[in-house]
């Protein structure tokens, strides 16, 4: 087994016992990413001679015989729009194809400090915004398993990265579902903490109410791990809360024994495909075997959650984007312009893709004059009523159980024609984000070859369960341990 | 409610955004199939119900009027796409 | 009809930056000036991904305004984002707060209206917000300019704005109201105030109504007031204009006008008929304040006796004639100063004279601040005791005062070194009025020929022997009886 394809828990112990140099975990990681990237485009920048410095500086605390943090040596691949004081941040848009930010989003400081090997940054749809990757303003990224088919979105370069061993470890960041879905289309793991967990400073802003960052992994060991590491209160972040994150790793090993699992009927009717609906059902049997209970619970708002979504998303995109005019950092419109006006109007055509201009469209007319308490305000009513239906079903769960997605990842350009279509992907996954849950999506079974995913949705502050749960599942399956050829 | 090309393009303007001819026209068509399925929100009366604009209630959460290093003016210039002096540089602004 | 058969209508909205040491939302200086670009980080340049963190004092000062204009504090507060594209704005919008949980709301205050009343002007809310960079123009102005210059220091400077209702009804009262407010924020110490840095700026909104009318006329909003004389010039010719054009009948419309200094006229900027639409909306970046009662108790604790108070306390205590209490009264630094040298001293009227006339003439001729002053209030007392037990006398204590003023010395101190003791012995004084009129027979004469105001020489005459040291109560006396003697 070469060590690219080992989990950071497996490095870890190696490279403490002095068996394995960091230097040779970059080495194996970066070579594999250089010989897997034309098939997968995961990357939009590759940080080789940074990631050999982080390398040699843990072999140096090593050989000192320095305590380590617990991720010091591991490859670590973030998404581009986090950022990365001195690295190219491009949110995967032409608007900031050369943009290097001066500072470092508070995550990054964090992989820094604890030793952790910054690897590169990862493809994204523009801005967060898609489930697919195929609004990259750069590329698109393939999905390991079948390099046809999308590898979800908008995390899908991170998903891809890890999936394909490009790298140990990911960072994410999720509005809508953008760490769960692609994670389920690549048979990760994948989790978006609570709102607040995690500082968002210098995660650059889609929906400033609904991001967060998290972990993407190849196993719930990793993810616990990963989680640990960021989960911090930040005082750069106002929205970030103060309240202590337990031993995840401890927590975890409790599994899923005496867990009360809820299965919501809301998120398993229509649409579902059969072979997801299967990997449900195994699931179910999966948590029985292992001592869960199993109970039913109703979250009645839950077909209004999409509605919503595409309503507060978009609004507070098309204000979070206004910033990009040309005028400080970033493309500026080489035609002649007359006025600043002008100079704002191309600038803005020419440096975001259809989709960003679309959701800009949309939330800057449900934020016009007239239109706002039609809609801005009706979703945020609404974001109440999906936030108490989860308070409800809390009240007899621990955890509640569904699928990630209602397929398994679909072929590229299928979905590119209805922007509608394509929303649909989230539907399992905003809810999660309105109510500020956490959530987890973990490899639940294959359909004809391609991943499953199952998700987890959770109490606020409450990840241990979900690691809890998920860390039961996978000792009892080995879905997690397949991999795809490249 | 449906949305002419007209109020695309008020809305374009607002947005800043230079629309083509077939975007304009592409984004009406999808603006109002987005708009369409959202309407579905008022399948609900939400007349009693409190927004939620902050789902994790916290409140005054400050800093101290303490100074904090600022950046080198190299570093603020830096990304600029123009740049006269230590100044940004940009088109005359003739309306706002 | 003539302007007088109108009704004038002012409303003022007044932007004052606050006196913080950092920036509203990040630890950037808010000091003046400074080189472009210097005072600048990422969250106030609006980079990709970073996050407001609110300034606890700015708060503060926000409400400790609201509590000097008698508003009502919300309990609740929050921000909200409006949203325009200005290459001045780097996030493009400016956190605000809309019209809902505001700050302050619901004040007044008191301003001298034309007949000598008070008059309450009401105060619609004072609220918190960001202020933007600056544009530099290339040219002398934006129509000649080839492109504009960003500096982007004062960005994020924590700014109130003061919304007044539309309560003014002439160019003078608006001036009054201004000062009155601008005097107010500066007793309460939360921003230095000053109209040609830009940390007091005014825009006026005016419209005028035949009297007796309840309807509101067409609004004119007149930007670019930088100073106060501007305020009630650009009122009084903005008045003119729009009477005029009402007299013509012409058609009136919305619209921003520019207060052109060097012309003396206001010009049209634009029509305000496609009105901008912000969009505003709630802030999801900074979270809810909660203002309770130990916040506000400590914040009006803060809060010194404000010159309303003092000015009154000044006429029907103290005895003041208005116009001292007023000027006085309408400083701080100067009241506190009044105050503590009548404590020391013991009685008003004296140090009001003496600041009113001397201080004031010392300071304007060396253009000092009342805060940099040299004399304490303490010394000031002790001249006046010096006086009071004629150790010096009035004159002489003119010229301890200056020195007092120049180098700060004690007075005594001062009287010693100068050999100023006033001379109130007798013999002493009878021999130098003999010597006087040996001096000046013929004045001497006069006055005993009858012509009493040849008295008035010799004593003169008999001041500038002693170098003014000569007891004046005493010298009129002494001379008169030496001249009777030579009848
Ligand atoms: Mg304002
Ligand atoms: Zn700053």
């Amino acid at each position: 087994m070469e060590l690219y394809q080992k989990t950071a828990h497996e490095l870890q112990q190696l490279i403490a016992a002095k068996e394995v140099k960091a230097v040779e975990v970059a080495e194996s990681v970066l070579e594999r990413a250089r010989q897997a990237e034309p098939k997968i485009h995961a990357f939009v920048t590759l940080a080789e001679e940074e990631a050999y410095q982080a390398a040699r500086r843990v072999d140096e605390a090593v050989s000192k015989g320095v305590k380590l943090p617990p991720l010091a040596g591991i490859p670590v691949a973030i998404k581009d729009n986090i950022s990365t004081a001195g690295l190219r941040t491009t949110c995967a848009s032409k608007i900031l194809e050369n943009y290097i930010p001066p500072y470092d989003a508070t995550v990054i400081a964090e992989i820094r400090n604890q030793m952790m090997v910054l690897v590169g940054k990862t493809n994204m749809d523009e801005f967060a915004m898609g489930s697919s990757t195929e609004n990259s303003g750069l590329f698109t990224t393939r999905n390991p398993w079948d390099i046809e088919a999308v590898p979800g979105g908008s995390s899908g370069g991170s998903a891809a990265a890890v999936c394909a061993d490009e790298t140990i470890l990911a960072l994410g960041s999720d509005t809508g579902g953008s760490i769960r879905q692609p994670a389920g289309y690549c048979g990760i793991v994948g989790l978006k903490p609570t709102y607040g967990r995690v500082s968002r400073y210098g995660l650059v802003a889609y929906a400033s109410s609904l991001d967060q960052i998290g972990p993407l992994t190849k196993d719930v060991t990793d993810c616990a791990l990963l989680l640990q590491a960021i989960a911090k209160y930040d005082p750069k972040d106002s929205t970030s809360v103060n309240q202590p994150a337990p031993d995840y790793l401890q927590e975890m090993k409790k599994g899923a024994k005496g867990l009360r699992i809820g299965l919501a009927k809301e998120y398993l009717g229509e649409g579902i495909s059969l072979p997801v609906k299967d990997a449900v059902q195994n699931g179910v049997k999966v948590f029985k075997d292992l001592g869960a209970e199993i109970v039913e619970v109703s979250l009645p708002h839950t077909e209004y959650a999409l509605a919503a979504y595409y309503i507060i998303a978009p609004a507070e995109a098309s204000s979070n984007l206004a910033r990009y005019d040309g005028v400080r950092y970033g493309h500026r419109t080489s035609q002649k312009v007359s006025d600043a006006v002008e100079l704002f109007m191309k600038t803005r055509q020419e440096g975001f893709g259809a989709e960003v201009k679309r959701r800009i469209m949309t939330g800057t007319y449900v934020l016009s004059s007239g239109y706002y308490d039609a809609y801005y305000l009706k979703a945020q009513k609404v974001r109440t009523l999906i936030r108490n239906d989860f308070d409800n079903a809390f009240k007899s769960c621990d955890l509640i159980l569904t699928p990630t997605t209602p397929s398994v990842a679909f072929k590229i350009g299928s979905k590119t024609k209805d922007p509608l279509e394509m929303y649909l992907e989230d539907i399992f996954t905003v809810t999660c984000n309105l109510a500020g849950l956490p959530g987890i999506s973990i490899s639940g079974g294959f359909d004809n070859g391609m991943p499953i995913g199952l998700q987890m949705l959770g109490p606020l502050f409450k990840e241990e369960i979900l690691l809890r749960a998920a860390y039961g599942f996978e000792q009892a399956t080995d879905f997690h341990k397949k991999r795809p050829e490249i | 409610m449906s949305l002419s090309i007209k109020e695309v393009e008020h809305i374009a303007r607002l947005a800043r955004l230079e629309l083509d001819g077939s975007e304009k026209e592409q984004f009406t068509m999808q603006l109002n199939e987005i708009l369409d399925y959202v309407e579905k929100l008022n399948q609900l009366d939400t007349s009693a119900i409190e927004p939620t604009a902050h789902v994790i209630p916290v409140h005054n959460i400050f800093r101290k009027d303490e100074l904090k290093p600022s950046m080198d003016p190299e570093e603020v210039l830096a990304n600029a796409p123009d740049r006269i002096g230590n100044y940004f540089k940009v088109p005359k602004l003739l309306e706002d | 009809m003539p302007l007088n058969d109108y009704e004038i209508v002012i409303g003022l909205e007044v932007h004052a930056e606050l006196k913080t040491d950092s920036k509203i939302f990040c630890g950037c200086t808010t000091e003046f000036g400074g080189e472009p670009n210097s005072h600048v980080c990422p969250v106030c340049l609006g980079l990709p991904g970073v996050l407001p963190v609110l300034n606890e004092k700015a708060m503060d000062y926000t409400i400790t305004a609201g509590l000097a204009l008698n508003c009502e504090i919300s309990p609740y507060s929050k921000f909200d984002r409006k949203q325009y594209f200005y290459p001045d704005l780097p996030k493009a919008y400016q956190i605000s707060q809309y019209n809902d949980f505001l700050l302050c709301k619901s004040g007044w205050i008191e301003v001298a209206s034309g007949n000598g009343e008070l008059k309450k002007v009401r105060i619609n809310r004072v609220h918190l917000e960001e202020d933007a960079g600056k544009t530099v123009h290339s040219g002398t102005g934006i129509l000649d300019s080839d492109y504009g210059q960003q500096d982007y220091n004062r960005c994020g400077v924590p700014l109130i704005e003061i919304v007044g209702e539309p309560d003014l009804r002439s160019a003078q009262e608006a001036k009054e109201y201004l000062e009155k407010l601008r005097t107010l924020l500066l007793y309460t110490g939360i921003s230095d105030c000053k109209m040609e840095e830009g940390s007091l700026r005014c825009d006026a909104n005016i419209s005028l109504r035949p009297k007796g009318a309840k309807e509101f006329g067409i609004l004119a909003e007149i930007k670019n007031l930088n100073s106060f004389k501007a305020v009630q010039s650009a009122l009084e010719y903005e008045a003119e204009r729009q009477a005029e054009l009402y007299d013509k009948g012409e058609k009136m419309f919305k619209q921003t006008r520019a207060w052109d200094e060097n012309k003396g006229v206001t010009v049209l900027m634009r029509s305000k008929e496609g009105a901008s639409d912000y969009r505003y909306f709630p802030e999801p970046d900074l979270v809810p304040m909660v203002i309770d009662d130990e916040r506000l108790q400590r914040l009006r604790n803060t809060i010194p006796e404000l010159p309303d108070s003092r000015k009154r306390r000044y006429m029907e205590i103290w005895g003041l004639p208005e116009y001292d209490a007023n000027l006085i009264s309408g400083s701080r630094e100067l009241a506190d100063y009044f105050e503590a040298a009548v404590k020391e001293y013991g009685e008003a009227k004296a140090v009001s004279n003496w600041v009113m006339v001397e201080l004031m003439r010392l300071l304007n001729q060396e253009k000092i601040e009342i805060t940099a002053v040299k004399i304490t209030p303490a010394a000031l007392a002790k001249m006046l005791k010096l006086i009071d037990a004629g150790t010096i006398s009035g004159k002489i204590a003119k010229t301890v005062f200056e020195e007092m003023f120049m180098t700060g010395k004690d007075p005594e101190a001062i009287v010693q070194e100068k050999g100023l003791v006033q001379i109130s012995d007798s013999g002493e004084l009878a021999a130098i009025a003999k010597k006087v009129i040996d001096a000046n027979p013929q004045s001497a004469a006069d006055y005993l020929g009858g012509k009493a105001q040849a008295l008035g020489f010799l004593v003169g005459q008999m001041m500038k022997e002693t170098k003014g040291r000569a007891n004046p109560a005493m010298v009129n006396e002494l001379l008169r009886k030496e001249l009777e003697q030579r009848k």
